[in-house]
């Protein structure tokens, strides 16, 4: 990956991923939300090496304007040839619970936009047959919890999305590749008391562009992830229906 | 979490901590008193904040901009001088002044006005900054420097972080040509021949700084090594980087804290007397690259745990060259005599450069650091008994490595203290802070009391 545009660039596994690229010289287009957040990490690149770097502040959840934003980071690298899709919400359960309108903002920003974005990124990479789309989706996604299914359903439902898409880009040489991080000590995360099973956002980094050298498909993040949800998701229904999980 | 520890991991106390995410961020509400915190590689208490609240940096770790043609580098406060060197030095551009470790933020080299091996060239590290911004608790922002609000520049370089928080900062690089130091160690057999090889040195090299072996007693007392170095000249430009060059790189680790039997009189005396007999009593070159000359205790990751669970208190002090002898050769037969051995003990002399910073240790003389594992008491009324002799000589004692120094010591060592006060964030404070101003309400109540008057003594005698 040479022209990488970042989608959720002042999240804290994509920053991290930020600087791995701008060590290897990468020209990147940085999307976040807030423009001052989005200038620091920028900049952060550009004094690490990035051979180029623009930024757009604008939130994803503007579905509409993908297409455009698409063409224009294509336009400014001069090409694409990779796609890291970082943005996303942990949400609140319980509030989800509550109000409807709160579970579906959670799904609009996880799944619908990442969903958007993944059409206009898929046919311009299939078009052109080169290209490699790394989507950050979770383990969260791999079975429903009632501790955070809403959430959990908007990254099962991405990583549906992308094994279909993998499928149809396989014969186009374009790489689709989902990384499933367990937990990660990020903002998202900060009211979380930590144990050992977290992660640094350094770590996931590294774990997502080793991934994305190796063109591989389905990828955790810490790999003892793989083993702790083959368990869970071997539990039958019958008996993980009653489990506090 | 785990309460975050200062490098001594003595002493040890209960707070909160809040990560801090950007420096556009308004500040935390937090309880307690503020305190930002680093990598935590002061030695005492100056880093920690007991019942109050630390302000992590580690997460303002972005750069903003290096100009390759000037060696200007802005970047925000928890960036490391790990990760400045990694940048600067394949571009040719080396820190104008480093301490012995490369694992301590930008921020912190501020806040405490660090020092290296160069002090008698180069001054403090604070010379260097250019300006910073900084984040008070009322919300406002000042940029700072030698030009533009100097007073807030002068009471927050080597202010120990109780000004506010330093968000971002730019500092002056210095060029190198290449990677390599040109490293001499002269054998001293004594505190004299110390003194005498160390002045004789400054002229003709920029870097020094002498082992010495506190064990050693009579007519060795002050025995050691003094290792002496330039920036290696051009004819080793472009040379490639071999192993010999990097014998301390070892990526060793201590794993886990040693009990405390290791480390006794007879096992640092034994490698004491070895390291000393290595050299044969002669003076010999070496080339070798700046990191291991710099760092050689970087390559032991977490070499503090050698101390074993209860930690160690360090001591440095710097003492006047008028005094010097006597007090040198007084405080290394104090620690000498205590019964708990020092296994790292460093002489270096200072040069006469003054430093913008009110606060700063750094002053002409003589200075000599040392570590003693925490035996308790004994270990305590020792680093006290060494603050002592250090007041009588006219010397001071360095905020970061200290856990033990009496307020009546700190107010003498800094004589700026008044003129300090009235900068202190009414919101911030550390456990340091208030063991050495006893007198002093940690809260809002203090803004603006520029009289500053001395605590009464009989507070002093509160510890």
């Amino acid at each position: 990956m040479k022209k990488v545009l970042i989608l959720g660039a002042t999240s804290a596994i994509a920053q991290a991923t930020v600087r791995l690229l701008a060590a290897r010289g990468a020209s990147l287009y940085l999307v976040g939300r807030n423009a001052q957040n989005l200038e620091a990490v920028a900049k952060d690149a550009a004094t690490r090496g990035a051979a180029k770097v623009e930024s757009r502040a604008m939130d994803l959840d503007d579905c509409g304007a993908h297409e455009a934003l698409v063409e224009q980071a294509a336009q400014a690298l001069g090409g694409l040839d990779g796609a890291v899709i970082a943005h996303g919400v942990l949400g609140d359960q319980d509030a989800s619970q509550r109000a409807w309108a709160t579970a579906e903002a959670v799904m609009r920003t996880n799944f619908l936009s990442a969903a958007s974005l993944l059409t206009s990124l898929a046919n311009r990479f299939e078009a052109q047959k080169t290209g490699t789309l790394v989507v950050i989706s979770s383990v969260a996604g791999d079975r429903g919890r009632q501790s955070n299914y809403v959430y959990g359903a908007s990254k099962g439902a991405l990583t549906v999305f992308l094994q279909g898409l993998r499928n149809r880009l396989a014969k186009s040489n374009v790489a689709v590749v989902t990384v499933k991080p367990g937990f990660v000590d990020t903002p998202m995360t900060a009211h979380v008391p930590k144990n050992k099973l977290f992660a640094s956002p350094e770590q996931v980094a590294r774990g997502l562009l080793r991934a994305a050298d190796g063109r591989k498909n389905e990828v955790y993040v810490p790999g003892f992830w793989a083993l702790i949800m083959l368990i869970i998701r071997s539990i039958p229904e019958p008996i993980f229906k009653r489990l506090k999980l | 979490m785990r309460s975050p520890q200062s490098w001594g991991r003595f002493p040890r106390v209960a707070q909160e901590t809040r990560a801090l995410t950007w420096r556009s961020d308004a500040l935390p509400s937090a309880p307690g008193t503020l305190l930002p915190h680093g990598l935590g590689r002061s030695y005492g208490d100056s880093c920690l904040n007991a019942d109050g609240t630390l302000l992590l940096t580690s997460a303002l770790d972005r750069l903003i901009d290096f100009d390759p043609a000037t060696g200007v580098l802005r970047c925000e406060s928890g960036v490391t001088l790990d990760t400045v060197l990694r940048l600067v030095a394949p571009r040719g551009w080396f820190l104008p002044v480093t301490p012995g470790t490369k694992y301590v933020t930008v921020g912190g080299a501020i806040a405490n006005d660090v020092h290296g091996k160069n002090h008698h060239r180069g001054g403090t590290f604070g010379r260097y900054v250019r300006r910073f911004e900084l984040l008070r608790s009322d919300g406002t922002r000042r940029v700072c420097a030698p030009d533009e609000n100097p007073d807030w520049y002068g009471a927050t370089i080597g202010g120990l972080g109780l000004t506010g928080l330093i968000t971002w900062a730019e500092v002056q690089l210095v060029p190198i040509r290449n990677p390599y130091i040109l490293q001499e160690t002269v054998p001293c057999e004594n505190l004299d021949a110390f003194l005498d090889v160390a002045r004789a040195s400054e002229a003709d090299y920029e870097f020094t700084m002498a082992w010495v072996d506190c064990l050693a007693r009579g007519r060795k007392l002050g025995r050691g090594l003094l290792f002496r170095g330039n920036f290696a000249p051009p004819q080793f430009d472009g040379l490639p980087l071999a192993k010999s060059h990097l014998s301390h790189g070892s990526g060793l680790a201590v794993p886990v804290d040693m009990p405390a039997f290791c480390l006794n009189r007879l096992s640092v005396s034994a490698f004491n007397w070895l390291y000393y007999h290595r050299q044969r009593g002669r003076p010999r070159q070496r080339l070798t690259h700046y990191d291991p000359f710099f760092y050689p205790l970087d390559a032991i990751y977490g070499w503090n745990r050698i101390y074993g669970a209860r930690g160690f208190l360090q001591f440095q002090c710097v003492v006047p060259y008028s005094t010097a002898r006597d007090a040198l050769r007084e405080i290394l037969e104090r620690s000498s005599r205590g019964g708990v051995p020092s296994f790292l003990s460093v002489l270096k002399t200072f040069g006469d450069i003054p430093s913008p910073g009110w606060l700063s240790f750094p002053r002409q003389g003589v200075t000599l650091a040392m570590d003693f594992a925490n035996r308790g008491e004994k270990t305590w009324r020792l680093v006290e008994d060494l603050d002592r002799l250090t007041r009588e000589a006219g010397g001071a004692v360095y905020p970061a490595k200290d856990a033990r120094m009496s307020p009546e010591s700190f107010a003498a060592y800094f004589p700026r203290r008044e003129q300090f006060l009235p900068y202190l964030d009414p919101a911030f404070s550390s456990s340091f802070w208030r063991r050495v101003n006893p007198a002093t309400p940690s809260l809002p109540a203090l803004e603006g009391s520029a009289d500053g008057a001395t605590p009464p003594v009989s507070l002093l005698a509160i510890r």
